[in-house]
């Protein structure tokens, strides 16, 4: 796509780059509301090579505002995709070795069906009647989609922050698919401060007169400033006190002097004030609602194991390996703490490592050697004793 | 894969205590070394916990299932019983609570591994004698005010601590600055003397 994508364009039409498929169909995925949606579609890419025994598929899970391309263009952004740090030839995620699998998560704007997409019933977009989803859902989806690929088993689930929900739902819900798993600066629910922060985002979106009670699509118009100004809240939180300072401090924006107004005279504001606009080009408003509801929603100990996180994994065989990163107070490595001391009550096959890091929970995003060394080292491990390396 | 690695001395003899095929904690694991020959040679279903950032990633990289934490916060969160044996090698002496950890290391394993360098050993003594100074030489690395040891013991408090707790002491071994292994029972005076470090093969009564 070489001209600029309409923002209100819906990127759901067959000429929209990336691999898709029909799920649903034989049977209808029964939600956690209750609501059942069949013949619905699911995007994503695929990397690499299925082996014959198909033993090597990897599921990569995206973060709330990722999107399934991982290791490739992105066809709205025209950038690299989010993990090419992980993810590639050589690479710890390594393509030359495994299959990987990313997909749009349900509720997503990507090509998966979401609050964007055509109700047929209506045959106008769902927007907010779109129902309620939850991180058991998108697995759910997941898992629909695995089996459209064929593929019984996952040698491994990987994910951060939202995606890292994804992985340890997996690992809670179909413990015989999964080989292994590696939640990376998540948590097993939703602290009463991430619910806040998300909510600020969620009112941000609400009360943009252009929000149009979740009929933005049909109206024409776009809440831009309302999700613009979520992503700008949430963004803080995704980085760290000391990488603010590093990278912003309190620098003026071109300028010498303040203005005494309320321009962005601080390149923090400035800097800011680009990711929301950025981010209204790709993301989908009632989308945000959406996904960030879900990851509220979350509680994987109430949800599968009575309250008691080593109840979920009681006799799991699946190899566990938590990364957390010391400066991240999105997700705090108390958090990953407390998934590793359910998983060791429970017996579990875990490794667990605080990657000491200044960039916060952007962290697994970013180059951190540490990081990348610890994965490399618990897949190659993991994969010897799978057989797909000696 | 067909030789048999080689390692430290010390971590040679508590190897040579554990069964082939038993599950195993190791704690204070450092960069894997003993429980790498555990799981490779012994077949051993080994896990670790680690303190340092550095030692766990060595750990993972190595294939080994290591978590990183504080052996004293963290063991509480262990099961009963979840190990047939519990290792703790070279580290007693840096807790806070020497006998809270033997305890909890009983409580998670049928046996217990301690291993210690021996504040008895007759240089200790003689540095201490001689120079008024608190002991530095090769097992003993670090000055006074930098050391993370804050427990020294020897192995005859070793032994009376362990009495006073009511934990049998199965087997134990004092290695000679050459790394002779002696057994302890039958001299305890010079192997508290000549001892350089102590491996106990604990168990619950």
């Amino acid at each position: 796509m070489s001209n600029k994508t309409p923002i209100n364009a819906n990127p759901y039409g067959d000429d929209f780059p990336t691999q898709r498929a029909i799920l649903g169909t034989d049977e209808p995925l029964r939600l956690d509301c209750g609501v059942d949606l069949s013949d619905f579609p699911m995007a994503y890419q695929t990397y690499g090579t299925l082996n014959d025994d198909k033993s090597n598929a990897i599921l990569v899970a995206h973060a709330l505002t990722g999107d399934q391309f991982v290791a490739d263009i992105n066809p709205v952004t025209g950038k690299p995709g989010w993990w090419t740090t992980m993810v590639g030839p050589g690479k710890p995620i390594d393509t030359d070795k495994y299959f990987i699998i990313c997909s749009n998560v349900l509720g997503g704007c990507m090509g998966t069906i979401g609050p964007a997409a055509i109700n047929p019933e209506t045959g106008a977009p769902w927007g907010v009647d779109f129902p309620v989803i939850t991180i058991g859902d998108i697995v759910r989806a997941q898992v629909l989609l695995l089996d459209h690929l064929g593929i019984e088993n996952l040698f491994s689930v990987i994910g951060g922050s939202m995606g890292g929900m994804q992985a340890l739902e997996w690992a809670a819900a179909y413990p015989e698919r999964v080989f292994s798993c590696v939640p990376i600066a998540t948590a097993a629910t939703h602290s009463a401060q991430n619910i806040a922060f998300y909510e600020v985002g969620r009112q941000a979106i609400m009360a943009d007169p252009q929000w149009c009670g979740g009929r933005y699509l049909q109206e024409g118009q776009k809440p831009r400033a309302g999700l613009s100004v979520a992503r700008m809240a949430a963004h803080i939180t995704y980085m760290s006190e000391t990488a603010l300072t590093q990278k912003f401090g309190r620098r003026l924006q071109d300028r010498d002097a303040v203005t005494f107004g309320f321009e962005a005279d601080f390149q923090i504001e400035s800097y800011l004030r680009h990711q929301g606009t950025s981010f209204v080009e790709r993301f989908d408003a009632n989308s945000y609602l959406y996904v960030t509801r879900a990851m509220d929603y979350f509680d994987l100990a109430t949800t599968h194991g009575k309250g008691k996180l080593a109840e979920v994994f009681k006799e799991t065989e699946i190899r566990f390996c938590v990364v957390s990163f010391s400066s991240d107070w999105h997700y705090l490595p108390e958090d990953s703490r407390v998934i590793v001391r359910g998983l060791t009550g429970a017996g579990a096959n875990v490794s667990y490592v605080d990657v000491v890091s200044d960039k916060g929970h952007d962290a697994f995003l970013l180059d951190e050697p540490d990081f990348e060394r610890v994965l490399n080292g618990f897949l190659e491990g993991a994969a010897r004793r799978r057989g797909l390396s000696s | 894969m067909n030789s048999a690695k080689a390692i430290r001395v010390d971590l040679q003899v508590i190897a040579d205590l554990i069964e082939p095929g038993s599950r195993v904690l190791d704690v204070g694991c450092a960069d894997g070394q003993l429980l790498d020959y555990l799981v490779t040679e012994k077949d051993v279903r080994g896990r670790g916990l680690e303190i340092s950032q550095e030692g766990v990633n060595r750990c993972v990289e190595r294939g080994l299932s290591v978590v990183q934490g504080d052996a004293e916060e963290d063991l509480g969160y262990y099961p009963d019983d979840a190990f047939h044996f519990v290792i703790l090698s070279q580290t007693l002496q840096a807790t806070h609570h020497p006998d809270q950890i033997v305890k909890d290391l009983l409580r998670l394993g049928k046996r217990a591994i301690v291993s210690f360098p021996n504040f008895g050993h007759w240089r200790v003594r003689s540095y201490l004698f001689f120079n008024g100074r608190m002991p530095v030489n090769e097992t003993l690395p670090y000055q006074w005010y930098n050391s993370p040891n804050m427990h020294f013991c020897t192995i005859k408090d070793f032994i009376v601590m362990c009495d006073e707790m009511g934990v049998t002491i199965e087997r134990s071994i004092a290695l000679d600055a050459d790394g002779q292994a002696h057994r302890i029972r039958t001299n305890l005076f010079f192997a508290n003397l000549l001892g350089e470090q102590a491996v106990f093969l604990l168990r619950k009564d």
